[in-house]
């Protein structure tokens, strides 16, 4: 992640609020304004727009969770973690909500009122309705009740749950829920929103909505942070940190893990043989084959076949063919 | 497609009450071919599948499995993946592998030597499924429902919560068994997944709203892609338009939309405003809302 992208994102986000539908957001001017000076006087330390990680550890009894895991999340932007079940995005995301202290390492967040967390469980009432949730969320908030009101109104109608707000929670389908618990924890318009895989399970057009819940938090300046095992949600992001097994894999904009990637691709109609088996796999049909191109004696016999263009797909592909080999090897 | 079709609906609609869950669909699933089913939840997947696994009967129209109606024998020549796995999470996986075997009534190949758990699975034989991380569970539901050699194979959310490397073994696994000849239907909400299946169907409010391979599905269809120094401003211009707008990294994108309306909503803004072809979930996305409208007309 560059530097000067995230200061043009930042310098972009103090402009936004201006922009955004005045008369919706009357009332709200003196709580942005009052937000910005917790953040500078509060936890967050060396900077006031810019939150994130460094160097965390993170261990259950002997198990690693989190090994040396860093993470910038700017102002105005959304950071994706990515990586199965297992690979520490979720032990991650505590620690940078302040649910979980690590072991080692540094968190950058601002004070606990300013930062809205989706646990990976939800954390919606079944009981009460749609309404009652954020009426309740917005209360312990401190929230006026017309900021309220009017915030969970723009926010409902944008996710298509407006027709829903009389609902009972537990009656939603998956995606209606997932966009009630992410409009609950972005309600009071938090500096930091951290977000635990807000799109499993969410089928595409409540995934369009919960995008553009996630895009309007980062459009008001919030540092967005969401954890997802497909790289369908990293693409849109702005930044992103590849995990396995609590160790980062990538990191980078979405271009910049594409470009880092080592060595060269191909694609081939079959499965090669041997040794370049290792070194394979399928996508759309065809065969990628990955050439490592580094490491002097060790090169391996280049396969003859066009040579292709990465995405981010092959790229996190080979960062975690590229770990297994090197842990075969040692 | 030439083979004898392995899962064919004709004219297929499923009600419920009043309720339309599944509306004259016409759907076929060959040998070799693997087939993704996309949709919105509601859309009818879920209540389709059940009538091809012969859980759930028509109420107009025919469902037909190897050439004959669904029953228990058609049955036993489906795999099967829930999207929760379906696996008993007190048992081992080897206990899980013998219980198929029984309940299918076959001799699982490698009986008596883990009941055909693939070398992979071995080291984690006898623990208990529930104490297994996620990612080896799926894999055992995948050996399940692969170990009496299925004509067709069904999978709800193949790879839900796998990495992606992990995600591309699991679909080496999925080809490897359409190359040798069963055919395979997957739901997917995901892009990524959908791009490996050989033909996709597209279902809104219970009926096929498009078929065919992603290109065919995408199709002429356009997005405008906005370039601004400020992208968040650009969004509450676009947003205050009108205008249905997207985020893709520090970009933002504009489906079905006209670029010199974009332009006009942008104003003095220094932006640079471009047509792409759509992306499938761009596309998917028009589609499916289209059909709610259709119905909503209708």
């Amino acid at each position: 992640m560059t530097g000067q992208g995230d200061r043009r994102a930042v310098s972009d986000t103090s402009q936004a609020p201006g922009h955004d539908r005045p008369a919706a957001r009357a009332g709200l001017t003196g709580q942005a304004a009052s937000s910005a000076g917790s953040a500078t006087g509060g936890e967050a330390g060396t900077s006031s727009s810019r939150f994130g990680a460094s160097e965390l550890f993170v261990l259950y009894g002997k198990t690693v969770a989190l090994s040396d895991v860093s993470l910038s999340a700017p102002a105005g932007q959304v950071t994706a973690v990515v990586g199965g079940d297992g690979a520490g995005k979720t032990t991650l995301l505590r620690c940078l909500a302040g649910s979980l202290a690590p072991d080692s390492g540094t968190v950058w967040r601002p004070v606990k009122e300013r930062v809205g967390y989706l646990p990976a469980s939800s954390g919606i009432y079944p009981d009460l309705t749609v309404a009652e949730n954020l009426d309740f969320r917005a209360k312990g908030y401190g929230m006026t009740r017309q900021a309220a009101r009017e915030r969970a109104a723009d926010y409902l109608d944008r996710a298509g749950l407006t027709a829903a707000a009389g609902r009972l929670a537990g009656q939603l389908s998956g995606g209606m829920r997932q966009k009630l618990a992410v409009i609950a924890a972005m309600l009071h318009q938090p500096e930091l929103l951290v977000l635990d895989e807000p799109t499993t399970g969410v089928d595409p057009v409540s995934r369009s909505g919960l995008w553009w819940l996630i895009a309007r938090a980062a459009a008001d300046g919030c540092a967005v942070v969401l954890a997802t095992s497909y790289l369908d949600d990293a693409e849109r992001c702005a930044g992103v940190l590849v995990l396995d097994a609590g160790l980062p894999l990538a990191s980078g904009t979405p271009d910049e893990i594409v470009a880092a990637m080592p060595g060269t691709l191909r694609e081939v109609a079959v499965r090669p043989d041997g040794e370049a088996a290792a070194r394979a796999w399928r996508r759309g049909g065809h065969w990628r084959v990955w050439e490592p191109g580094f490491g002097g004696a060790q090169q391996p016999e280049a396969i003859e076949a066009e040579q292709i263009e990465p995405d981010l797909q092959d790229a996190v592909t080979v960062a975690a063919l590229g770990q297994l080999l090197s842990a075969g090897r040692a | 497609m030439t083979a004898a079709p392995l899962a064919q609906c004709l004219g297929v609609t499923r009600r419920f009450g009043h309720f339309t869950a599944v509306s004259d669909v016409n759907l076929q699933v060959g040998p070799g071919e693997i087939v993704g089913l996309l949709g919105a939840n509601g859309a009818g997947k879920t209540t389709l599948i059940k009538m091809l696994l012969g859980l759930l009967g028509t109420s107009e129209g025919e469902v037909a499995l190897f050439g004959e109606p669904p029953s228990r024998q058609t049955r036993s020549r489906i795999g099967y993946v829930p999207q929760g796995l379906g696996l008993y999470d007190d048992l081992s996986p080897a206990e899980n592998m013998q219980f198929s075997a029984a309940v299918f009534e076959h001799a699982s190949p490698g009986a008596g030597d883990q009941h055909g758990l693939p070398e992979s699975l071995r080291p984690y034989a006898t623990d208990l499924v529930g104490s297994l991380p996620l990612g080896v569970q799926r894999r055992v539901a995948f050996a399940q429902a692969l170990s009496h050699q299925p004509d067709l194979l069904i999978l709800d959310e193949p790879t839900s919560g796998v990495d992606p490397l992990g995600r591309a073994r699991l679909w080496e696994t999925i080809a490897e068994t359409a190359d040798a000849g069963a055919g395979v239907l997957v739901t997917t909400h995901y892009m990524e997944e959908a791009g490996e299946c050989g033909r996709l169907v597209i279902m809104a409010d219970g009926a096929v709203v498009a078929q065919g391979t992603a290109g065919q599905i995408i199709g002429s269809a356009q997005v405008v892609v906005v370039a601004a120094e400020s992208w968040s401003t650009a969004f509450a211009r676009l947003e205050a338009a009108g205008l249905q707008v997207a985020l893709a990294g520090r970009g933002l994108r504009v489906p079905d939309a006209d670029p010199a309306a974009v332009r006009r909503a942008l104003g003095d803004l220094p932006a640079t405003v471009r047509q792409v072809p759509a992306t499938l979930e761009e596309r998917f996305f028009q589609l499916a809302s289209q059909g709610a409208a259709g119905k909503a007309v209708a």
